[in-house]
């Protein structure tokens, strides 16, 4: 795949993420952790850019208009937030088996797959938290937007822009759903790695459940916190964004 | 600021459609045939036994060289495998589940079918084997035992080669197990065993996640199968059958004959005998013999006369 090459270019950050379990001479060959890492992330941050792509338009139309149904509209996302992963899986996985509407597109056991999965579970949390953001912002700067002369598309940004920590805190939580959940991305990615070590669809958390499953509870802790390890690595980097983002 | 950061997840999804799309319409020239198979992923579903000993890692990578393929070795345990083949999910299935197999051949779902390698069941205590089926001659019997002194035994529940194996020896024994002693886990044969040990409770294990697991656990073999001179019921074949791509035009179909073809091979069938964890043979070849058994091509009791049923 020809996406694999970007990986060996991660700055030195993720490098040294990967080369400091290996120096506890974990039973793993080269370059196995720090594919698992890559699949992990690649899947999570690209199902969570689409989902924002998504949520934040539909978080805006939804915080600015009113129209007939929006309480239900809101308790279905609500609703989506504790939806279980795993029947999530299951319904990715009936659309995208040969035998599902998707069949043709051969996704199954495909990091698209496990994507399409990942989108529907962080969707929601992304969606609702955002939604909560933008209506918290003071009417008063809404107000004050309109009287200053702006278009209906300034008002927004200007809300957007009051309402960008609540913003980043739903990207974060959606993230969080992603990278940490198990049930879907095993039943859509089937946990694949090459002969050569090399992940194809296993991420840190079915990385995990397969040394659990073995009985290598060490091996499962240790990987457990490069998991941890990186979700504190990402939530640091949106923080310090979002902070930068008032100095300007 | 804003516009950039929108700029910036605008392009993040924009390369996600773009590799997503790139996917697929790779593996749709795939699907259309060509002359070679280079460059072709195989898919294989399997049971959790072949993959956590480590064999299939160990041999597969002498096939993806030859052929210069890509194999998909997803380990689902036999029941999911043979459902994500049904489904044509996968082009090759490797399980250890004779009835299950030969239901699947019969269903028009698998063709060419081959033994292709066997190890034994073993049944797993606590050293202090409350039940005391310590070197019992006869499966049916040490598991009557267990349920006489309602001894605690974990089942994997999960409808896997080994779990339809347990169901088989409970029936053979002409007991129904149930009651708090009987615990179904629903996880693979590794994560059962822990559980098992856990608890001080017995149950039924392939011989090669055992052996590879062995060292992290305090069970013992209390009844041995059929390498260790056990009961011939405790035996564990292992077969490998390529999807039928009558049924799934989609299946690599090729590529899944010439998996079978090299993984029945005199040289691999070596690999796999030689193949050890912990300084034990785990896997048996079992698809060269000079006298072919041809029963391995057909379902059990197959005949021309009853295909018609």
């Amino acid at each position: 795949m020809p996406i694999e090459p970007v990986a060996q270019s991660l700055p030195g950050i993720a490098r040294v993420a990967v080369d400091l379990p290996l120096l506890l001479d974990l039973p793993f060959r080269e370059g196995y952790v720090w594919s698992i890492i890559y699949v992990s992330l690649y899947v999570s941050l690209t199902a969570v850019a689409l989902s924002t792509l998504f949520s934040i338009p539909v978080a805006v139309v939804m915080g600015f208009t009113d129209f007939p149904g929006k309480q239900f509209v809101k308790s279905v996302i609500n609703t989506g937030m504790g939806f279980p992963s795993v029947v999530v899986g299951l319904i990715v996985l009936f659309g995208v088996s040969n035998q599902g509407p998707l069949g043709a597109l051969d996704l199954i056991f495909t990091k698209q797959a496990m994507i399409m999965s990942q989108f529907v579970l962080a969707t929601p949390p992304i969606t609702a938290i955002s939604l909560a953001a933008i209506t918290g912002v003071d009417e008063s700067v809404r107000d004050a937007a309109h009287v200053l002369g702006g278009t209906r598309v300034d008002v927004a940004l200007v809300v957007l822009k009051e309402a960008r920590y609540g913003i980043a805190t739903a990207i974060l939580a959606g993230f969080g759903r992603a990278i940490s959940e198990v049930g879907s991305v095993l039943i859509v990615g089937g946990n694949i790695t090459g002969a050569d070590g090399i992940s194809k669809t296993r991420t840190l958390t079915t990385a995990i459940q397969l040394e659990a499953r073995q009985g290598q509870y060490g091996t499962a802790m240790i990987l457990g916190a490069v998991l941890v390890a990186l979700v504190l690595a990402v939530n640091a980097v949106v923080i310090r964004l979002g902070d930068q983002g008032v100095h300007r | 600021m804003l516009i950039h950061r929108r700029r910036f997840v605008a392009a993040l999804g924009a390369g996600a459609v773009a590799s997503t799309a790139g996917c697929a319409g790779g593996s749709q020239e795939e699907s259309g045939g060509g002359a070679g198979v280079a460059g072709e992923t195989l898919t294989l579903t399997t049971t959790t036994s072949t993959y956590d000993t480590g064999l299939l890692d160990a041999i597969h990578g002498d096939f993806e060289e030859m052929y210069g393929v890509t194999v998909d070795a997803v380990a689902q345990g036999t029941g999911a495998a043979l459902e994500s083949a049904r489904n044509g999910d996968s082009d090759v299935v490797m399980v250890h589940a004779r009835g299950l197999e030969d239901e699947f051949l019969r269903n028009g779902y698998g063709v060419n079918r081959r033994d292709l390698m066997f190890n034994d069941f073993v049944i797993v205590g606590p050293e202090s084997d409350p039940a005391g089926i310590q070197g019992m001659a006869s499966a049916t019997d040490a598991l009557t035992a267990i349920a006489d002194a309602q001894a605690p035994f974990v089942s994997r529940g999960d409808n896997s080669g080994t779990h339809t194996k347990e169901l088989n020896l409970w029936e053979a024994a002409g007991t129904e197990p149930g009651g708090d002693w009987y615990q179904e886990t629903g996880t693979g044969m590794g994560e059962a065993l822990n559980v098992a040990n856990q608890q001080g409770a017995y149950t039924l294990s392939d011989r090669g996640t055992f052996i590879s697991q062995r060292s992290e656990i305090d069970l013992t073999i209390l009844v041995q199968g059929p390498i260790e001179d056990g009961p011939e019921i405790l035996a564990n074949p292992y077969g490998i059958m390529a999807v039928n791509p009558g049924v799934h035009d989609n299946a690599n179909y090729d590529l899944a004959m010439a998996y079978i073809g090299w993984i029945t091979s005199p040289g691999v069938q070596e690999s796999i005998s030689e193949y050890q964890v912990n300084g034990e043979q785990l896997f048996f070849p079992r698809a060269v013999s000079e006298n072919p058994d041809f029963q391995q091509y057909v379902p059990e009791g197959w005949s021309s006369d009853s295909s018609d049923e």
